[in-house]
């Protein structure tokens, strides 16, 4: 599964393990997938950095493998060649040390468990006692506004609700580093615009890391310190745009009136375009 | 975890083959070497042999209850079709049919068997009658299914087309519900077989499979019912394929035609 | 014998309009008067000798002998059995048969449970197993297994496990398993192969292993599934049994009864569909039960989406 491709692993930066060690440190990741039509070559010479506590999105349009990208982080796929390293371990042992929290685009909840069962899945599966994980899932409904919704099952919520539970899931053991693909993809542009302000709200009071893939011009601008632009075939990264935009505690729906965002929005968007006035693929909502 | 898709399809090829020819070898040596009696379970080459000898008598047997299956898997089917299309357009007829669809499904329906000879009469008939029931009650649940299925949008788009309810039926419904349909006489395929051929053990003429079977082995020649036993797999096989490759075929004119 | 469940909501019960409206049930009933009508009315009109086209007899004789009232069919249940003055009403032998008969069919389906259940696991746990496996079981479903029923009934005498004497009802248990298993083991697979990529992915970020992956994700997401095959396997039980009773020559159970009844139909007509009536009363409970377990498992069923 190796590829001709040879990089000697990078250890530029050598991170130190610890509390100080980055929460991902990509160098030079190669992803090549085996199809029957022949090899896809998914990611090509990845590269990236990110500071604990620090807001990255990844955005670009189908097929860059953004995705992809955040999958070798939580160690659903491995990577073909190439150094990842999540908080100075690799990232199967970060895996198996819990140190990420995920959310998908669908919510993925289990239909036959309550909303407090759910969010206490990982909790249970990792013999948490029964009487702290009822505590800190009252503290999590909180945290995502739906106190009064414990006992009810997904099927009676709505699809914010939904993704809100997904979200207090991913919380639940204190993550140092979340990963979103694309969460809230699936929901209206107003319940889009609320999430996102929870999840800074969020992001805020706990200081996790995020790695936030998304389609969304708007949204990777309005949660992000950077935005990572990528181009497909082979997927890379293009350009890294730092926001400059006030502090995201302080961020709000004022934010999206500002000029400055508009701002950004448009360095992003002429990133991903490399310039060229129309793209294709990206949502420009 | 991830394995190349040639490996694949070989492995899925290889492995019932090989664990086939294990069960046959392990079954040849308990009987023929360890020496498990043979009289309770023949070797396979003794089967084998004996259905060879009695092939002419075998496939005689093989007709008529083939027969009676078939008669029964038609018979069923129309009748199944003609059932679900009354349930799916009238509601009150759905309500009255369904409880009894419900029951058949759970029933053992060869119980009826000696009835329907004293009704009948000792002919072929109640046989064909029980592969009938049998094949109803499939056929009748997936065409139902079916008839159900129609897309909302495609109704939309026929209703914007103000098209006639003929026309509705015959563009949307029926194409949507044929193969559903032909998954629904596959099913029924193998129960009208074994219906067929279990209905002979409550009486009747004993000119079929299931008969032979049981006259074989209450006078003790086990080899010669275990070569009938194999004749009914091939019959219920045969019946299997047949209605699967009729079911592929109306899977593909659907695909073809949407595509 | 029952077709292997494609989807959990292959059931019959499961597209039957709102459940238990009046109009629902009252059509129900019109749909059996309508069949009692139907039966009275040919038997009033019809022809004597039945309707025979060519050599077949498309519709039945219409004396007492071929088709009797149906409401004889009801009182001679209530009738002794036989002439004598002592002998117990026929409905009394009728349900003390259906439960020797379902008895045999709850052990043969509980055998096929555990032996369905633990090859679906098999299958699940490696894939060349249900490779190997897996065509075979569903080439089995698709012929008559139940052919070798008579043979099975020379095993009986000369078996003997240690100290357990084999006995006739196991033969009849032991064909009744054979039936129930095949639907059990294909759709437990099913089931427990029906969770969505993302949950599974979700549970490996927890890092938990195959086991508690089973018991907290894929157990319960098999249950619709689950139900259904265990719906069928036990109507597959006790067709099993029914028949193996009848062709191992087993006493004391409904299939016996079937068979002995039906040769006293000549003198005795109305007789012969009291043990009709007892394996159709036998499928319905059998059924029955196993849906009970659904209502009892009905968190298991609700899905994600509304």
């Amino acid at each position: 599964m190796s590829t001709p491709h040879t990089t000697s692993p990078a250890r530029e930066q050598s991170p130190p393990a610890g509390d100080s060690a980055p929460a991902v440190a990509a160098a030079h990741i190669e992803k090549i997938f085996p199809t029957s039509g022949g090899e896809v070559h998914a990611l090509s010479d990845i590269s990236l950095s990110v500071r604990p506590g620090e807001f990255v999105s990844l955005i670009g349009p189908s097929g860059c493998g953004k995705s992809t990208l955040m999958r070798l982080i939580a160690d659903l796929d491995q990577p073909s060649s190439g150094e990842l390293q999540v908080f100075g371990k690799d990232a199967r042992q970060a895996r198996r040390d819990q140190d990420y929290g995920i959310a998908f685009q669908k919510a993925g909840l289990l239909p036959w468990r309550t909303v407090s069962d759910n969010i206490g899945l990982p909790l249970q599966l990792h013999g948490v006692s029964s009487a702290q994980r009822k505590a800190r899932v009252q503290g999590l409904l909180e945290m995502v506004s739906l106190e009064d919704f414990g006992d009810h099952h997904p099927d009676q919520l709505s699809g914010g609700m939904q993704q809100r539970v997904a979200i207090a899931r991913s919380l639940a053991e204190k993550p140092r580093l979340l990963l979103m693909d694309e969460p809230f993809g699936a929901l209206d542009e107003m319940t889009r615009e609320r999430m996102q302000t929870e999840l800074l709200r969020i992001c805020t009071e706990t200081g996790a890391s995020v790695v936030f893939v998304t389609h969304s011009i708007p949204e990777a601008v309005y949660l992000s310190d950077r935005v990572v632009v990528m181009s497909p075939r082979p997927g890379r990264i293009s350009e890294v745009v730092d926001m400059e935009l006030e502090d995201p505690a302080a961020r709000g729906d004022d934010l999206r009136e500002d000029a400055s965002y508009f701002r950004m929005i448009t360095a992003v968007r002429e990133a991903l375009h490399g310039g060229a006035p129309s793209g294709r693929g990206v949502e420009t909502r | 975890m991830e394995t190349t898709t040639t490996t694949t399809t070989a492995g899925r090829i290889l492995a019932p083959i090989a664990l086939g020819l294990l069960g046959l070898a392990v079954w040849q040596i308990l009987v023929g070497v360890v020496g498990v009696s043979g009289y309770l379970l023949p070797t396979p080459m003794a089967i084998f042999s004996e259905a060879q000898q009695f092939s002419d008598s075998i496939v005689e047997a093989g007709l008529i209850t083939g027969w009676n299956s078939l008669v029964g898997l038609v018979a069923g089917s129309l009748l199944g079709v003609v059932f679900a299309a009354l349930a799916a357009s009238l509601k009150p007829v759905h309500d009255m049919v369904n409880p009894f669809v419900a029951a058949l499904a759970v029933i053992p329906i060869v119980a009826l068997a000696p009835i329907l000879n004293t009704m009948f009469g000792t002919t072929e008939f109640p046989r064909q009658a029980i592969a009938g029931l049998a094949s109803f009650v499939p056929v009748f649940v997936s065409t139902l299914r079916g008839l159900r299925q129609t897309n909302p949008e495609h109704r939309d788009l026929m209703r914007s087309y103000a098209a006639s309810g003929v026309q509705v039926f015959r563009t949307i419904t029926l194409p949507t519900a044929v193969p559903y349909v032909f998954t629904g006489v596959r099913i029924a395929s193998s129960l009208a077989v074994i219906s067929a051929l279990v209905a002979e053990y409550f009486g009747g003429p004993r000119g079929g499979l299931g008969g032979i079977i049981s006259t074989a082995a209450a006078s003790s020649q086990y080899p010669r019912a275990w070569a009938y036993v194999l004749a009914s797999i091939v019959l219920g096989l045969l019946f299997y394929l047949t209605t699967l490759a009729l079911e592929r075929l109306a899977n593909r004119s659907r695909a073809a035609a949407a595509g | 014998m029952t077709a292997a469940p494609s989807t959990p909501n292959t059931g019959l019960f499961s597209r039957t309009g709102p459940p238990g409206s009046r109009a629902t049930w009252l059509w129900g009933v019109i749909g059996i008067l309508l069949l009692l009508l139907l039966w009275e009315g040919y038997k009033a009109i019809g022809p004597e000798a039945g309707v025979v086209l060519g050599d077949t007899r498309l519709l039945p004789r219409t004396s007492d002998l071929a088709m009797p009232h149906t409401w004889d069919m009801v009182t001679r249940l209530f009738e002794g059995e036989t002439q004598a003055r002592n002998a117990s009403p026929l409905w009394v032998t009728v349900v003390s048969a259906s439960a020797f008969t379902l008895g045999i069919a709850a052990a043969g389906w509980l055998a096929g449970v555990v032996v369905g259940v633990g090859l679906a696991l098999v299958m699940l746990r490696w894939k060349i197993a249900e490779w190997a496996l897996l065509p075979w079981i569903v080439l089995s479903q698709t012929v008559p297994i139940i052919a070798f029923a008579p043979v099975v009934r020379s095993w009986g005498a000369q078996l003997e496990l240690g100290p357990i004497q084999w006995e006739g009802w196991m033969s009849v248990a032991l064909i009744a398993s054979w039936l129930a298993f095949f639907p059990i083991a294909v759709g437990a697979l099913k089931g427990l192969q029906s969770p969505e990529t993302a949950h599974v992915e979700l549970m490996h970020t927890y890092s938990v292993g195959w086991w508690t992956t089973l018991l907290r994700l894929r157990l319960p997401a098999a249950v619709p599934y689950l139900l259904a095959a265990l719906r069928l396997g036990a109507a597959n039980a006790v067709i099993g049994a029914v028949v193996a009773e009848i062709s191992t020559g087993q006493r004391g159970g409904i299939g016996r009864l079937l068979i002995q009844f039906a040769g006293q139909a000549s003198s005795d007509p109305a007789k012969a569909w009291g043990p009709i009536f007892g394996a159709v009363a036998l499928g319905l409970v059998a059924a029955g039960s196993v849906a009970m377990l659904g209502v009892i498992l009905s968190k298991y069923r609700r899905t994600e989406e509304k």
